[in-house]
């Protein structure tokens, strides 16, 4: 019964991914694979990775699939959207084949799993979740290093601005109705967003979730608000906002930092401290993933054309 | 059973995007690729990380790792797209248009 | 261990500040930032070339669980090297990336940039994590690509576009590799993949990341995106790109294939190897000898010189005991990679003096400027040396390593390609040299401040001190070597 359930999942997978490759139009591409994404989360949980689903359906599918609309609809005023219909490329079919073979075979080849024995880490690693324990304290340099690689993309997005559009808000202008569906969502969901989103911080410490599932939670409350006109975009000239982008970071480092001076080395969570690091760690990260995800999505600064 | 399935769709979906990636020219389609192939290289991972007694966590967390610096990668493309339409209101690169012998 | 900790974390703390603080502030913060790293950067190459190789578990947690750093003499080596140019180059984007000529924008993103590529380099240099590097090389090309795109214009849009194309298919090339290496031996420590149980699924693992990386390092036949897009880049951002970010790749690739799986090292492999970089070596120097612009001329040069990188494979190879000559052409490799480093930075610096002075960098515009412009041209003049791999230039130390290792093991076909690419560097690079130094003026040159002028010189007098000194560094890079760069492939 599982394994038909599985098949059939990934039929549709498979299914779905093939409809954002194939047909005519970017637009409905950026749709499938949106759908995509979902049925992938769903495969995740089919795994018992949870965290990983949680990762897949907020960043993965969802992140994704808003910077890809968003984009679409920049496309579109520019005239650059139309997309021509492509012939069947032999080539390019013989070199995806070929790689899908390759690891369709090294699945078949692969020795008995020998993953590392982390029975003895997991009890001094402070939190309960060990895929948790994995990102902030195994592998935490991963994870610092990962969360500089979100604000370095951010750096870059900015560079695409006009320089006569610097001092312009973040991303094109958004005017919502003020009896607008629109305006009573945005007045409606960030307060429970905002509470799902911290919950989702606090959980990963022990079961599902983590600083960047609800950095993404967070992150969409924030432009659903100033979609709907409640917040105001922030501009690059404004400190309060680059030093949100910098807290986690800063935050994260600078725990490093104090365990290289106090003698424990560059990293190091002492076991009695571990937890409460964590969890600090993880809310200053939460806020800058928060912030960089969403000014990610609204882009460089636009003082171009109009939208309703 | 189950891990077979998954994985053997994780190697489909890395050829997929492959294809993708070579044959379309339109720059946010590639981007659209450039997804398929890391999400099925995951699931091929998962799927070998779920292989032994207990669900190794190690897998998960780069996975986890992979999903955001994907994210990032593309943020900065988009970025870039839009930019290049803004400039030469075309959205795949110009050499690629001259292989093809006609523009989008 | 505090020296190396200093390396990795303050360039990434200077790029945070950097960000955070307000505008009048954001250049004083990052040459603090600059200096300080640059001296715990000699520090930790003087810590080693005493001490041995610095190496910090990461949390306290051994592999496979954590991830370990470890500083060799040729991750010293080269961190020291991205050090020196970095410094020179933050000095000159004081002029070149001010506000005034550069606007708000670029200089906002300038600075952050660089010290983030910095922060990327000095980690990959020392990780021995192969999936920590994949994020530490994500860092790397995403701060790369950006800075192509800061110059705004539509080509340089282009550019940094099919450079990111590039980046990307590399990346997951490279990933692909990773996790298979993962799934079949539970590791992802490059030490301990030396010691692993070989599995038929190697082959297909260290293929992908191999071919991953040369894209990411631009070796021929991916080569393509290099040229366009490190010429369409602001000067002191090209310096960077071509100097520094394929040395991040390619160290990985002889990490790879010297440390994690020698035993892989089939002769067909390095012969194929050692055929791109001879191609590359030929193709693009003749590529560069029909540029009309200074920086292209540059550009198509950095495809040319990495070539010469991939030569080690062959000369370190082969199937004997004896291979007196292996540690030869491994610190060759070595050393081609710190000196194009040196001189290859000075070159674009210079052209970027050139084109605050005229305003253009095409060969006609450039005539007589040496007259106008002595320090910055003798400058580009002796980092030519280096390129040709004239004595006494650290260029010249590198190619003598590798041609007897190739007349030692009786490999004279890359004697030839050796021997070839110094002619055909002598033709490409002639042309400007000709040029600056011709007695007529074209274009009547902007004044440019002395201790501008004096940066490259700076530099290309440091690429030849690493051939007059070569006795030091060559001690350095023997320090924590790996023992198939000794016994050969």
């Amino acid at each position: 019964m599982s394994a038909a359930l599985d098949l059939a999942l990934c039929a549709l997978i498979l299914g779905v991914g093939l409809a954002s490759m194939a047909g005519r139009g970017v637009f409905r591409a950026a749709i499938f694979f949106i759908t995509y994404g979902l049925l992938v989360a769903i495969g995740w949980a089919r795994l018992g990775a949870y965290d990983v689903a949680l990762a897949e359906a907020a960043i993965g599918s969802g992140l994704t699939g808003v910077l890809l609309l968003a984009a679409h609809g920049r496309l579109r005023r520019l005239r650059a959207a139309a997309e021509s219909l492509s012939r069947f490329n032999l080539p390019a079919a013989i070199a995806g084949g070929g790689v899908a073979l390759s690891f369709g075979w090294a699945w078949f080849a692969l020795p008995v799993p020998r993953a590392p024995d982390l029975t003895y880490a997991l009890p001094q690693a402070g939190v309960g979740n060990p895929v948790t324990a994995v990102l902030l304290n195994f592998r935490a340099w991963d994870t610092l290093v990962e969360s500089i690689v979100l604000l370095a993309a951010l750096i870059g997005v900015w560079m695409m601005a006009r320089d006569a559009d610097w001092d312009a808000p973040l991303g094109l202008r958004y005017h919502a109705r003020p009896s607008g569906v629109l305006a009573s969502f945005g007045r409606i969901l960030p307060p429970v967003g905002l509470i799902f989103g911290v919950y989702l911080v606090w959980a990963g410490a022990e079961s599902t979730g983590g600083a960047f599932q609800g950095g993404t939670v967070l992150a969409a409350v924030g432009l659903v608000a100033m979609m709907a006109g409640i917040m105001r975009p922030p501009r690059v000239a404004q400190g309060a906002w680059r030093a949100a982008l910098v807290l986690g970071p800063v935050v994260f480092l600078g725990s490093g930092l104090a365990g290289a001076a106090l003698g424990a080395g560059f990293l190091t969570l002492p076991e009695a401290l571990a937890k409460p690091a964590i969890l600090t760690i993880e809310a200053a990260l939460t806020v800058s993933i928060a912030v960089t995800l969403a000014l990610l999505v609204l882009g460089p600064p636009d003082e171009g054309g109009q939208q309703a | 059973m189950s891990l077979t399935i998954f994985a053997l769709t994780g190697a489909a979906l890395i050829g997929l995007g492959v294809y993708g990636l070579l044959a379309r020219l339109h720059l946010l389609r590639r981007i659209i690729a450039f997804n398929l192939i890391g999400s099925g290289l995951f699931l091929f991972f998962g799927a070998t990380g779920a292989r032994g007694e207990i669900l190794d966590p190690i897998p998960q967390a780069l996975i986890i790792t992979g999903i955001v610096v994907a994210l990032s990668a593309s943020a900065l493309a988009v970025g870039l797209v839009v930019a290049l339409a803004q400039g030469s209101g075309r959205a795949s690169l110009p050499e690629d248009e001259d292989a093809e012998g006609r523009a989008p | 261990m505090t020296p190396l900790v200093v390396v990795l974390s303050l360039p990434l703390l200077t790029a945070l500040s950097a960000i955070a603080v307000p505008a009048s502030m954001r250049v004083t913060v990052a040459l603090g930032g600059v200096v300080t790293t640059l001296i715990a950067a000699l520090w930790l190459g003087g810590v080693v070339w005493h001490g041995g190789p610095v190496v910090l578990v990461l949390g306290g947690w051994q592999p496979p669980i954590g991830i370990v750093l470890r500083a060799d003499g040729l991750a010293a080596a080269l961190i020291v090297m991205s050090a020196l140019v970095i410094a020179a180059v933050a000095a000159a984007a004081r002029y070149e990336m001010a506000p005034t000529p550069a606007g708000p924008r670029a200089s906002f993103g300038f600075w952050p940039l660089m010290l983030l590529l910095w922060a990327a380099l000095n980690a990959v240099f020392v990780s021995r994590d192969l999936f920590n590097l994949y994020v530490g090389l994500e860092l790397l090309s995403l701060a790369a690509v950006a800075l192509v795109a800061i110059s705004g214009t539509a080509q340089a849009l282009a550019s940094a576009m099919r450079y990111l194309l590039f980046a990307l298919a590399g990346s997951l090339l490279y990933l692909a590799g990773v996790v298979l290496v993962y799934a079949t031996h539970g590791t992802l420590d490059i030490t301990l993949l030396g010691a692993r149980v070989p599995s038929p699924v190697d082959a297909l693992a260290l293929g992908l990341m191999t071919a991953g990386l040369l894209a990411k390092t631009a070796l021929f036949p991916f080569h393509v995106w290099l040229p366009p897009a490190h010429s369409a880049a602001p000067a002191p951002a090209s310096a960077l790109l071509s100097a520094l970010v394929p040395k991040g790749s390619f160290l990985i690739v002889m990490r790879l294939w010297f440390e994690a799986m020698p035993d892989l090292a089939a002769p067909s492999a390095l012969l194929a190897l050692a055929a791109m970089g001879a191609i590359a070596v030929i193709w693009g120097g003749a590529l560069a000898l029909v540029q009309a612009r200074l920086k292209l001329i540059v550009a198509y040069s950095t495809v040319a010189q990495l070539g010469y990188l991939f030569l080690v494979f062959p000369l370190a190879g082969g199937d004997g005991i004896n291979q007196p000559w292996a540690a030869g052409a491994w610190t060759g490799a070595i050393f081609q990679a710190l000196s194009h480093g040196l001189a290859k930075a000075a070159m674009f610096l210079a052209a970027g003096i050139y084109i605050a002075a005229v305003g253009s960098d095409r060969l006609g515009d450039l005539r007589g400027l040496a007259r106008a412009l002595p320090m910055t041209s003798f400058a580009f003049a002796l980092a030519a040396v280096t390129l040709l791999g004239l004595p006494p230039s650290g260029g010249f130390t590198a190619k003598y390593l590798l041609m007897t290792s190739a007349f030692a093991s009786g490999q004279w076909v890359w004697a030839i390609v050796l021997a070839g690419g110094g002619l055909l560097a002598a033709l490409y690079l002639y042309r400007p040299v000709a040029a600056l130094f011709t007695r007529e003026i074209r274009v009547r040159p902007r004044a440019i401040p002395r201790a501008w002028q004096a940066i490259p010189l700076a530099l290309a007098a440091l690429a030849i001190l690493l051939g007059l000194l070569s006795a030091m560094p060559f001690d350095l890079l023997q320090i924590g070597r790996p023992k198939p760069a000794e016994d050969g492939l």
